[in-house]
């Protein structure tokens, strides 16, 4: 089980031990006995599906919640933390998956409010560079976060961390965020702070990086630790496996699809943002015929948001010729007159933006289907054909719930998913713009969601899929375009986008290029 | 030249009271609380600082009267938004509602009685300057008072690290509970330095401007101070400026209503409000960069543990 020797100074103790540790909420058990060891020069990873436990166990480690039994043995000796300060103090640092930043102050102010204050403003600046200089994580401490790249924004959250000297580093799905070569400069980095004796716990849901970097694994499921192995003696499949208990279906692409008329095109699209922090659309262009599939790859807040928010109708554009859905100008449309016109749409935010986090699923229903699914009759609502809508989209997609018609908040994220998919596509839309379908989804509704888009495709529909999962979009997409500071790539053919020339038009370089060659010609 | 004196030091007075309650909403909504309940607080600070004042015969101990009725109006507040996490825009009218309530009992029985009102500072030289001497050592002390605590507040929010958790706090509750920051904590104590700022603007009042107590005598200073806070965008330096500029048009119109220009004394009484109004309006348009609210302005925070 064991395969890194353990530190020299330190003798046969783990780093960091966790004895039973288990977590109650209520009847709800987020973890359930779990025993993990820990290791100095060692990079540890948790796998687990989504509430599996993962971020449980690592909030608990870092003293952010309090264990309800169980304990954690720093050391070999027993270890009760108070907080996070406790916790740091006695060398533990984390970088949490939602950044733990505030928009709004400079660089250097973010890592003094992770630090213990104890050294003057002017020192801890002097240190930040230094610090980031010495690992390769360049940042300019005066600027402020809001201006910054989400790359950039993690290098903060690791070069604060790493200002405390951590003997270990908890990093919770750093890659989620990054093109594929800033993740490759995080490996960098990672492999030195083994190499300098430090031990990392590192949760990712990416198990060919898993493979390629941990040299142990645990993994979680329903809150228990089901396995610890060697994942480079494993399997993808086989650490998928572990995850999820069952085996997870592959989705089929089907037939060669029929390509037919063009049905959602955008014409030379720039807006400008409505809010401060947004991105300005840049003279976007692209044609989606029917049975075609579109991927939109790039990293999150390079105008993804705003693009979804331009098509759907959510932002109206001046000149009506910019987004035309089934020959249709629409973009002076509101978001019903273009439902009208076959279009559907499914945002990236299930809660508050896809749903009414507290109203009934049938209400939600609604919401989506009114103007064009006979759901409402001279102004009255029809309930019959709301519920009925919710048990198609019920039993097409598999949406588990606890009753007939529960609240949106109630249901899990990937059942909320599938059933807003599907409350979508059973309105058999001739256009479906959907963002982000499987962020944060299991396994499993995620192959069945791939699915329904695939199917739906087949069936003749038009589909613009935004995700910044590159697997995802290589596994359904035709085609595939990228999305950097708000303009828009040429799409590249699914089959000869590799993950390199993906990462450069990610990063931005190569599309700088094109566009240098297209302003000389005009 | 004895008219613009005259105009210069009733601006002075009458600013001053926006200036300290708008100072102390502007820590209380740094820190991310959104507390309505200025005009509230203040009206309560004003009965309760005459009133110790008149028991007392001393403005200082009405003056201390006076903040910690605001202090502990505010802890009403923080105890419902805080503790129980209840939405902070009704409970911040509630708060007004009963301070108005509340001050109208307190105060009951000193209607009609008079105090000495506040000194002004007197230095033999300097205050018989002509033309800036009263203007610059000729005040009540509550003037120096309230240009010093911003100051100290300004010196507060970024030269020092609590200021820098506190505005932590306001700019993300998620992130600062994670680093480890007791963010309800310092909520608690950022709303309990607005109400006490609030009680102090409100016994500026009867103590210096007015030498009497009348129930209402706040007459909306709440709600302009509020509208400050937004005016400066949050930040301590705008805020002098709002505040004299406001203290000016309310000063104006009465010199504009006494000179006799034509038009209704009623266009003119709202004259500082229209101010408000068109101000808040021109900042929303004029907005660009980084949002200058901060971001989990009257959010409510409930930490898990």
């Amino acid at each position: 089980m064991l395969n890194s020797a353990p530190d020299l100074h330190s003798t046969e103790t783990p780093l960091l031990q966790t004895v039973g540790l288990t977590k109650r909420y209520g009847d709800f058990l987020a973890n359930d006995r779990v025993d993990i060891e820990i290791w100095p020069r060692q990079i540890h990873a948790l796998l687990g599906e989504n509430g599996a436990g993962k971020s449980t166990l690592v909030k608990t480690i870092y003293g952010l919640i309090q264990p309800s039994e169980g304990e954690m043995l720093w050391q070999g000796k027993r270890m009760i933390l108070s907080g996070p300060s406790e916790a740091r103090s006695r060398g533990i640092g984390m970088v949490f998956q939602h950044f733990s930043l505030f928009d709004n102050l400079t660089v250097a102010e973010n890592v003094a409010l992770g630090l213990d204050g104890k050294e003057t403003f002017k020192d801890m600046s002097a240190r930040l560079e230094q610090v980031s200089n010495v690992y390769g994580l360049p940042l300019d401490p005066k600027r402020e976060v809001w201006q910054l790249s989400v790359g950039e924004r993690q290098r903060i959250e690791i070069v604060r961390a790493l200002m405390q000297d951590p003997k270990f580093l908890i990093l919770d799905e750093p890659t989620a965020v990054l093109t594929p070569q800033e993740a490759d400069q995080l490996f960098i980095v990672l492999d030195r702070l083994k190499a300098e004796g430090r031990a990392i716990l590192y949760i990712s849901h990416k198990l060919e990086e898993v493979k390629r970097l941990c040299d142990t694994a645990t993994i979680l499921r329903l809150g228990k630790k089901v396995a610890t192995c060697n994942p480079k003696a494993e399997t993808a499949s086989s650490l998928a496996r572990m995850m999820v208990g069952t085996e997870i279906k592959e989705v089929r692409a089907g037939a060669e699809r029929k390509i037919t008329v063009p049905r959602l095109v955008v014409n030379d699209l720039s807006l400008e943002p409505d809010d401060p922090h947004g991105v300005r659309l840049q003279h976007i262009s692209l044609e989606l015929k029917g049975g075609e599939i579109l991927g939109i790859a790039g990293v999150a807040g390079n105008g993804q948001d705003e693009l979804f928010a331009a098509l759907s109708g959510e932002r109206l554009s001046q000149d009506p010729g910019t987004v035309v859905i089934e020959g249709v100008a629409a973009g002076h449309l509101s978001i019903t007159q273009r439902r009208k016109l076959g279009a559907a749409f499914v945002p990236e935010e299930r809660l508050g933006h896809g749903t009414a986090p507290r109203m009934k699923l049938s209400e939600n229903a609604l919401l989506t289907g009114h103007a064009a699914s006979g759901m409402v009759q001279r102004g009255f609502i029809n309930t019959t054909a709301t519920l009925k809508t919710v048990d198609r989209a019920t039993e097409a997609f598999d949406v588990r719930k606890a009753k007939r018609d529960p609240e949106a908040a109630s249901l899990s994220g990937g059942n909320l998913q599938k059933f807003i998919v599907g409350r979508e596509i059973l309105r058999n839309p001739a256009v479906l713009v959907v963002s982000q379908p499987t962020w944060g989804v299991d396994a499993g509704a995620a192959a069945v969601i791939r699915q329904a888009v695939l199917d739906l495709a087949a069936a003749g529909a038009a589909v613009l899929v935004t995700s910044q999962d590159l697997d995802e979009l290589a596994e359904i997409t035709d085609r595939i375009a990228v999305m950097f500071h708000g303009r828009l790539s040429q799409p590249l053919a699914t089959s000869e986008a590799s993950r390199e020339k993906l990462g450069l038009l990610m990063g931005g370089s190569s599309l700088d290029e094109r566009e240098a060659a297209h302003a000389v010609g005009a | 030249m004895e008219l613009v004196e005259a105009i210069i030091l009733s601006v002075l007075a009458a600013s001053t009271p926006l200036l300290i309650a708008a100072t102390g909403e502007l820590v209380t909504e740094r820190a991310g609380v959104l507390n309505l309940g200025v005009e509230g607080m203040m009206i309560v600070g004003a009965a309760c600082g005459f009133g110790g004042a008149w028991l007392s015969g001393s403005t200082i101990i009405g003056a201390l009267c006076g903040i910690i009725a605001g202090a502990l109006l505010s802890l009403i507040f923080a105890m419902m938004t805080l503790g129980l996490a209840v939405n902070q825009v009704a409970s911040g009218l509630a708060l007004t509602i009963l301070g108005i309530g509340l001050s109208g009992l307190i105060g009951a029985g000193f209607v009609g009685e008079r105090i000495t009102p506040a000194p002004h500072l007197h230095i033999p030289g300097l205050t018989d300057i002509p033309l800036i001497g009263r203007i610059l050592f000729g005040e009540d002390p509550f003037i120096y008072l309230s240009l010093a605590l911003i100051v100290a507040v300004w010196w507060f929010l970024y030269r020092t690290r609590p200021g820098l958790v506190l505005r932590a706090c306001g700019d993300n509750h998620v992130s600062a509970h994670a680093l480890g920051y007791p963010v309800l904590r310092i909520r608690t104590f950022a709303v309990m330095f607005g109400g006490a700022c609030a009680g102090l603007a409100g016994a500026y009042l009867p103590l210096a401007y007015t030498p009497f107590f009348i129930p209402g005598m706040t007459a909306g200073r709440g709600w302009i101070a509020l509208a400050l806070v937004v005016f400066a965008s949050w930040l301590p330096g705008r805020l002098v400026i709002g505040a004299y500029l406001f203290g000016a048009v309310t000063i104006l119109q009465l010199h504009a209503q006494g000179a006799g220009v034509g038009i209704p004394s009623q266009f003119m009484s709202a004259l500082p409000y229209l101010a408000t109004v068109i101000v808040l309006v021109l900042i929303s348009r004029a907005r660009t960069g980084g949002s200058t609210a901060p971001a989990a302005l009257g959010t409510v925070f409930v930490p898990d543990r």
